[in-house]
């Protein structure tokens, strides 16, 4: 037991290594919450558990192939055998045993890391909505009435309950050093939960490749101690514009973050952030319905499609 | 090697009174066999993705089943494939035990108009749904409707070129080894198509009233 | 569809379809790399037609290749098509790292290109590299295997191969009209959809992958009938070589596996055509389902590919170490298992889409489970060369770097089956770093080391030896240099499919990568001067007696290139590894008593028919073209139709022609030095091998 700690430390280290020279934290090997740590120490445990099965390969190898050469004519050579009970048995035991040990930890860490899965704490969680759109994420805080373009401001050691959903194509919604990734489907709604016991600033991006501008879709997620989330809450809530529908349409357009602060002219926030004072009532529930209402959807009307015109969107639709 | 009655392939075997055709036909017939399977995976996939659209969501507010099946029509079309199968079988058994082949011929026939009046059933039950707006573009639940049921039109429609093809082999070429082969694989494909179309009654028409 | 386009009779295709008229129109360094891939297939096409024409060779073409229905010619030209695509997808895989390299906040592709280049290079490197040279091997080695004078349906074996080849054409000629699809290898709607993509791009990837997944659903029938009818007496299941079992747990994959992608394609060509709801964002469709369908298929195709070529390490390894093959039964249990596990595994590519945890568990231990069977056949290969006499030729080059690296692919494999970390790494470059980890080492080299081992059966010279090493270490050199880093890239956080990057992080990677494509490249490069080097010097390597390697299995016991009834009589198969049997006991090279006439299938123009009219019949589609669509079905139909009258379609080769060539090749094989493995590399090897067995034992 104790070597395989050793093993596993060193194995860390090594792991951790390659990448510390990393400016941003965009990955779950710098963990800043529980499930980016426990995710990571699964990566690392895998890692180790297979080298029982890997290392004799490593070792066995070269050995044989140097070995049994054809000029060394001294080695044993038996063409004619090819088979022995007891190899087979470690040949399939082996690798059962290892398999069935890593199905066991799989089970338990499936389900304690289910990104459906509430966290559970003392302190009250806090929901957001995510809306995907080409190529920038508009996150919505329900609970304080604000919205924002590619910033997504969290309080440390709350837990926080995303819902999410995407405008347009599929979209994959990712914050490394917080947790994994989940889907974001249009007419469908995802959820993810997550909980930073660190503050700082980690990358979030999308991971699902939709179209020119997918490279820009990445956002800042900063984690605030309390008192300076709440400066953060009142800041935005001062912002210059107020997210509407007509806004909202004009922002669903393809663009980058950039481009639709600019075509907003948004003025509050920093570079490629759009902070919105309020937003309508049931926002993010009408762009998961609008797909259900069972009434065709033309190009112009769906964000995303090249025919997209903004003013498609803010017709009633009902 | 084989047994004098034993079965070279599953299914209607020509016997040992034909002599080379009986042996030829092992193989070929085996590779349609495992044609069919493979074609009975393209079903089944159809009937999954029909399944997991024919709900509320899948509907959008359309057309439901209740609105757009037409029983009558579609026990009709039932009855008919079911009837051509069994004059396809006939046909079969002319064939192995050395019938004329104006007697094959024409059950072949038989088989074909059957089959040609289903055609002409599911054509009018399209046309009907159409009628009532219930076209593909409504709705995924119709989408997958029509094309489970229209991949199986698609099936048919082949079959019947190649009942007509096999009646005109039949003519020209008379009962040639290879031309016997061909109608037991005819035969198959047939009385397979029967079975998916059971699978598509009771899932889609049936299932769907319920 | 705007009204303005169906008018004319072209469809939809213009003057703008043109990718070089739009870098004339609009220069950019983007354009030009399009419009220079555009000229090169244009030219490479025209230098093909003009060599042809050059070399007076249309007769010979015609004759013995294209209308061939011999599976030896067919084998060979999946090869060679393998060989064109191979060439295209690494010069396309290298400009993606050179672009990648470049890529912190620019570099010189545009998006679009890329995500043009990411596409077709998924796309060409499984359905039109991996695939056909796997398929290419198995038609030419597999009915040899099986003491087998053809397969079982010669005719559509050459329509198989002419509807995969019109797959490739459409690919090609998406550089020159119009433009490919961008939405990867995977084609996820709805990004793929009418609504999001109008253009032809997506609509190539449809008819390219339904025409060539039709013909590859027909080359699985054909295997498997083959395989189950087509054996030499004596041939009993268990005493098959196990290349020839891992084509028949490829061909139950191919059947069952391939219906699911052509089901796909087609439910999105009815969205994108017909206007139907399966997968667009309204009107209750669900993309859900292509994602099932898409892997429900591209699990199991993963190991279509992969398995063969654990055939082929089967047969190369015990072949040069002199050995039997350890754990025969075992190898066949191993190989069943991963065939059918492959079904049961195809959730895990998208454990992330929000299913409960316990479906995502399910999947996770089986997909674990597969690296069971794995594990076991890599011991087996390991066990195989223990107490062996092992010749370090060119094949088993590329089996050691196999060993090793698909080790390293099979970790990584089972870290992603944990749905706990595929939420950390799914769709980021570490992903890309394993399945090239499992098809470059597992497949490719595979296909290579088959390659090397049964070229000079086909060709009847062995490939030069020196050029073969240097391109095989290249290879694994390369390899590791590529995508080594792209696994530390991945852990870092950089999604796939990404035209830029911003973390310098990244960087140093990113140069690593770039030389490892570089190396690749050179290996590409070393295979190619190696086959010019060869075929020069081919008489110093001729072997034209057949069995330059100690074979153990039937196709070594046959002349090279092997004439085409393959066996003079069928052979009488007593054991497993028949051949090295035959060889220890005297069996072999016999005179045979009496000769038989032979019946072979005649030549014929309709896989020719079915190439050129499924071409035109996808361009059509593509662009709309509907008189030309419903003109190519019904030549195709009638060809196709009017061909089942035609019964005399067998020739008969007369029995003295058959005595005479065979008894000719027998004077030969008694009059030929007998060849120590010492000496296998050399002039005097000509095929003829001796036997060497362990001291103290004799015959």
């Amino acid at each position: 037991m104790m070597q395989i700690r050793c093993l596993f430390s060193t194995l860390t280290l090594f792991v951790v290594l390659s990448p510390a020279f990393a400016q941003t934290r965009d990955s779950f090997l710098q963990p800043a919450g529980p499930i980016a740590d426990a995710q990571r120490t699964e990566l690392l445990q895998i890692l180790g558990w297979t080298m029982i099965a890997i290392i004799p390969v490593f070792l066995l190898v070269p050995l044989i192939l140097w070995h049994y050469r054809y000029r060394n004519t001294s080695a044993r050579y038996t063409p004619e055998w090819d088979r022995s009970r007891m190899l087979e048995v470690l040949m399939w035991g082996v690798p059962v045993i290892i398999v069935c040990i890593l199905s066991a930890q799989l089970v338990r860490t499936t389900h304690d890391l289910d990104p459906y899965r509430p966290i559970a704490s003392d302190t009250p969680e806090l929901r957001v909505q995510v809306i995907g759109l080409d190529w920038k994420w508009l996150f919505i805080y329900p609970d304080h009435n604000i919205a924002t373009v590619n910033a997504l401001t969290i309080p440390v050691d709350t837990p926080v309950a995303f819902e999410l959903t995407t405008d347009t194509v599929m979209q994959s919604f990712l914050i490394s050093s917080l947790a994994g990734q989940i889907y974001t489907m249009p007419g469908m709604q995802t959820q993810l939960h997550v909980i930073a016991t660190e503050t700082g600033t980690f990358q979030g991006e999308n991971t699902q490749f939709n179209g020119i501008g997918f490279t820009d879709q990445k956002f800042d997620t900063t984690v605030l101690s309390n008192s300076d989330f709440s400066a953060w809450l009142a800041q935005v809530q001062a912002a210059d514009l107020s997210l509407t529908e007509e806004r909202y349409a004009t922002l669903a357009a393809p663009s980058t973050g950039a481009q639709a602060k600019a075509a907003l002219a948004s003025t509050s926030g920093p570079d490629g952030v759009v902070y919105f004072a309020s937003v309508p009532d049931g926002m993010f529930e009408s762009v998961l319905h609008r797909y259900m209402h069972g009434n065709e959807i033309p190009a112009s009307a769906q964000p995303g499609t090249a025919a997209y015109q903004p003013n498609a969107l803010e017709e009633p639709d009902q | 090697m084989t047994q004098p009655n034993a079965k070279l392939h599953p299914g209607l075997n020509l016997g040992h009174h034909h002599g080379e055709a009986h042996n030829q036909a092992e193989t070929v017939v085996f590779g349609f066999w495992v044609f069919l399977m493979s074609d009975l995976i393209l079903f089944g996939l159809t009937f999954a993705s029909y399944i997991t659209l024919a709900n509320n969501m899948g509907m959008a507010s359309g057309p439901t089943p209740a609105d757009i099946i037409d029983l009558v029509n579609v026990f009709a079309q039932t009855v008919l494939l079911l009837v051509s199968s069994l004059t396809f079988g006939v046909a079969s058994l002319t064939m192995r035990h050395k019938m004329p082949a104006k007697v094959t011929i024409a059950w072949l026939g038989l088989s074909l108009v059957l089959g040609l009046a289903f055609l002409g059933l599911a054509a009018l039950d399209f046309l009907n749904m159409a009628n009532q707006g219930a076209v593909p573009s409504r709705s995924g639940y119709l989408s997958g409707l029509w094309s489970l049921v229209g991949l199986h039109a698609v099936h048919v429609t082949a079959g019947c070129f190649w009942i007509m093809i096999m009646i005109a082999q039949i003519a020209v070429l008379g009962l040639h080894p290879i031309v016997k082969s061909r109608v037991l694989r005819l035969g198959l494909f047939w009385h397979f198509l029967d079975i998916v179309w059971i699978g598509i009654f009771s899932i889609v028409y049936l299932g769907g009233l319920l | 569809m705007s009204g303005e386009a169906q008018t004319s009779w072209l469809g939809r295709l213009n003057i703008d379809s043109l990718s070089i008229w739009r870098a004339i129109e609009n220069p950019s360094v983007s354009e030009f790399v399009g419009a220079g891939a555009a000229l090169v297939a244009i030219f490479g096409g025209i230098g093909a037609l003009v060599l042809i024409t050059w070399l007076r060779a249309w007769g010979t073409l015609w004759r013995d290749w294209l209308t061939s229905t011999d599976h030896k010619k067919i084998g060979v030209m999946y090869c060679v098509l393998a060989l064109v695509m191979l060439l295209r997808g690494v010069i396309e895989g290298v400009v993606m790292r050179t672009q990648q390299a470049f890529g912190m906040g620019g570099g010189f592709l545009a998006p679009e290109h890329f995500s043009e280049l990411f596409s077709t290079h998924g796309t060409i490197m499984i359905f039109f590299v991996a695939m056909p040279f796997i398929i290419g091997i198995t038609n030419y080695v597999m009915p040899l295997q099986l003491g087998a004078r053809d397969m079982s349906f010669p005719v559509l074996n050459q329509i198989s191969l002419a509807l995969t080849a019109t797959g490739a054409a459409l690919v090609m000629i998406s550089l020159v009209l119009g433009e490919f699809a961008t939405g990867g290898w995977t084609n996820y709607p709805p990004y793929t959809g009418k609504d999001f993509q109008p253009g032809p791009g997506p609509d190539y990837w449809i008819w390219a992958i339904v025409l060539s997944g039709l013909g590859t659903t027909l080359t699985g029938i054909n295997f498997a009938v083959t395989l189950y009818k087509e054996r030499a007496p004596g041939m009993t299941l268990f005493r098959m070589p196990i290349f020839c079992w891992t084509v028949l747990c490829a061909s139950i994959v191919m059947i069952f596996a391939l219906p699911p992608l052509t089901l796909a394609a087609l439910m999105l060509a009815a969205d994108r055509y017909l206007d139907f709801h399966f997968f667009t964002n309204d009107l209750g469709g669900n993309m859900m389902n292509y994602v099932n369908l898409f892997w429900l298929f591209g699990h199991p195709e993963v190991y279509l590919l992969v398995i063969p070529a654990y055939g082929v390490f089967s047969e190369v390894v015990p072949t040069f170490s002199g050995k039997r093959l350890y754990g025969y039964n075992s190898m066949v249990y191993a190989t069943m298992a991963i065939a059918v596990l492959s079904f049961c595994v195809w959730l895990h590519h998208f454990f992330t889409m929000g299913q409960s945890a316990n479906v995502n568990i399910a999947f996770g231990i089986a997909s674990m489970a597969i690296a069971v069977p794995t594990g076991v056949k890599i011991y087996n290969w390991v066990a195989t060369m223990y107490r062996a006499r092992i010749r370090m030729t060119v094949p088993m080059i590329y089996a050691t770097g196999f060993f090793f690296l698909f080790t390293i692919g099979g970790l990584t494999g089972v870290m992603l089956a944990n749905p706990v970390i595929s939420y950390q790494v799914h769709n980021t470059l570490f992903l890309v770093a394993h399945f090239h980890n499992v098809l470059i080492p597992g497949v490719l080299f595979g296909i290579f080391a088959g390659y090397h081992f049964w070229f000079p059966k086909v060709f009847g010279f062995r490939l030069e030896e020196r050029w073969g090493k240097r391109a095989a270490c290249l290879w694994v050199v390369g390899f590791c240099f590529t995508f080594l880093p792209l696994y530390a890239l991945g852990l870092m956080g950089m999604p796939r499919r990404s035209v830029m990057w911003d973390d310098p992080a990244f960087q140093p990677f990113m140069w690593l990568a770039l030389v490892g494509a570089l190396t690749i490249l050179s290996a590409v490069t070393a295979l190619g001067i190696q086959l010019w080097v060869s075929v020069r010097n081919r008489a110093a390597t001729a072997c034209p007696l057949g069995d330059p390697w100690n074979g153990r299995t039937l196709e070594w016991s046959i002349p090279s290139p092997p004439p085409p009834y393959n066996f003079a009589q069928v052979p009488q198969v007593r054991t497993r590894d028949d051949f090295t049997d035959a060889k220890a006991t005297g069996r072999a090279y016999q005179p045979l008593s009496a000769y038989e006439d032979i019946e072979m299938p005649r030549n014929t123009a309709i896989g020719m028919i079915v190439l050129i009219g499924s071409t035109l019949l996808g361009l059509a589609l593509i662009f709309w073209i509907w008189w030309l669509a419903i003109v190519s079905v019904g030549v195709m139909l009638t060809a196709l139709i009017g061909r089942t009258f035609w019964l005399n379609t067998t020739y008969t080769i007369p029995a003295e022609e058959i005595a005479r060539d065979h008894q000719a090749w027998l004077a030969e094989v008694h009059a030929a030095q007998r060849i120590t493995r010492a000496e296998e590399t050399q002039a005097a090897n000509r095929g003829r091998a001796a036997l060497e067995l362990p001291q103290g034992v004799s015959v």
